[in-house]
């Protein structure tokens, strides 16, 4: 086995193209399943069974299903139904959908464990519900689970790759299309694993900051 | 424009205590359990507006619950408990908030909001529930602060600030949403001694500069024989003797009263 230093700069390019479409269903599905996990985990608080219930269940079932299953059937499923729309937008919505229902987990933890002295002085003080919630509750809640959704962000990285399989070309699409015209497999497998290694290390590093600004 | 209007569009309007010592507080036949619990059985007390009234008692005997109920934080299992003419339970969620604004609570750990600064603390509720304009709400939140001695410590986070200070910062968040009824839920109990005479000194000061109806759960009995008018001493979740201060604690009638305050001594 040798090493060629010109598949590398062969793949390049390719590399490029896949790092954005990387990173932007990195961003998208982030953003979705911050949202809807922060959906979930408050429409589970609602006092009627009939939201919990039905909302409890169907998370339930995205959470103990397969990510690559989920995406196969979003993507060929759908369209018999009617509902086409395009690989990546596919993908970023699977990837969305299956962490929120993680996310809505670390919410919830969060949110019980802002103290009860908390509600019990936004009821002294007559804030209604829904301020209570955006004045009080969420923020000492987000502040607090801040690094377990950013753990979240880094293993979403990771689960970018099977976007793949529903004809996405992210950084292993591309590897993998190079590799097909050019029989070399090692120079462009090996250069988007360092690729995901410094985005890994590039998001940690963030993360940190981040949450030393919170923390303060 | 007449009058009338103007006055009803005043801000503060509800807060005006009626100051003719007619009855504000009143409780019925009140029983609340926890579990197998009876914490409070079947209680009847009442308290007149404007006056000082401070419930004694040993831990467990029910008064913490009292203050509770009367915030709504929880129900009474039975009776009926009345603020100012109006039923606290059972009520609509929009009556229930309507008394509740005539009640303010300082709790015994402080719980001040820590994602917002001191001044936020005091002007969120005034701003979101009276509807009092930002400015508005500043000046009174400095005007308070200043009463507490705090007002440098205006743009700082309460968890920055000592157990003493951030006490003293939440009865001014109490006091910004002009209550005619103002609970203290053993307001000193976490802090370190030293800092509790400021508390209690504030507490004077305010009981004696307005005629806000204070109820107040201390084991502070110098501070209780201050500022009460009235002292309730609580046993088994009943009243079992009440009466102006210098009586209770001079000469009082209960073996249990008596039992209680050897106690402390």
């Amino acid at each position: 086995m040798t090493w060629d230093w010109s598949a590398v700069t062969d793949f390049l390019p390719l590399l490029r193209q896949g790092l954005v479409v990387t990173l932007e269903a990195l961003a998208l599905g982030s953003l979705i399943s911050f949202g809807l996990g922060l959906v979930w985990a408050l429409l589970m608080r609602t006092p009627t069974r009939w939201v919990r219930w039905p909302v409890g269940a169907v998370t339930e079932f995205v959470r103990d299903t397969p990510l690559l299953v989920q995406l196969f059937f979003l993507f060929y499923v759908l369209p018999e139904w009617g509902l086409t729309l395009s690989a990546l937008t596919t993908g970023v919505l699977g990837i969305g959908l299956h962490y929120s229902t993680y996310t809505m987990q670390v919410y919830r933890a969060g949110i019980e464990a802002v103290p009860a002295g908390q509600w019990e002085a936004a009821t002294a003080l007559s804030l209604p519900p829904g301020r209570t919630w955006r004045a009080v509750i969420l923020p000492q809640a987000i502040r607090r689970v801040v690094p377990a959704l950013g753990n979240y962000v880094i293993a979403m990285l990771k689960d970018t790759p099977m976007l793949m399989v529903i004809t996405v070309l992210e950084m292993l699409g591309e590897a993998r299309l190079f590799s097909q015209q050019h029989f070399r497999f090692t120079e462009p497998l090996t250069v988007i694993g360092v690729a995901f290694i410094l985005i890994s290390y590039l998001a940690s590093l963030l993360l940190r900051a981040l949450e030393r600004r919170l923390v303060r | 424009m007449s009058a009338d209007t103007h006055l009803t569009s005043d801000p503060d309007a509800h807060t005006n205590p009626p100051v003719d010592g007619s009855e504000l507080i009143r409780f019925e036949q009140v029983t609340k359990r926890f579990g197998d619990n009876t914490v409070l059985d079947r209680l009847d007390f009442s308290v007149d507006s404007g006056r000082h009234v401070t419930l004694i008692g040993p831990s467990g005997s029910g008064k913490t619950t009292i203050l509770r109920l009367l915030m709504t934080l929880t129900r009474p299992d039975e009776g009926t408990i009345t603020v100012a003419g109006e039923r606290l339970h059972p009520a609509g969620e929009k009556q229930t908030r309507e008394i509740r604004k005539k009640i303010g609570m300082v709790f015994q750990q402080f719980n001040l909001f820590p994602n917002m600064s001191v001044l936020r603390n005091l002007t969120e509720a005034p701003v979101t529930v009276l509807g009092l304009s930002r400015d508005e709400a500043e000046a009174r939140a400095r005007e308070l602060l200043d009463l507490v001695g705090l007002a440098d410590k205006c743009d700082m986070r309460p968890t920055r600030l000592s157990g003493g200070q951030q006490q003293r910062v939440a009865i001014a968040r109490a006091l910004a949403m002009r209550p005619q009824v103002l609970l203290l839920d053993e307001v000193t109990s976490a802090l370190d001694p030293e800092l509790v005479a400021g508390v209690l000194d504030l507490l004077r000061d305010i009981a004696r500069s307005t005629d806000i109806t204070m109820l107040c759960v201390t084991h502070e009995m110098n501070f209780a024989r201050d500022i009460s008018d009235q002292v309730l001493m609580f046993d088994e979740g009943r009243v079992i003797e009440s009466g102006p201060p210098e009586k209770l604690f001079g000469d009082p009638d209960h073996a249990r009263t008596r039992e209680f305050l050897g106690a402390l001594l």
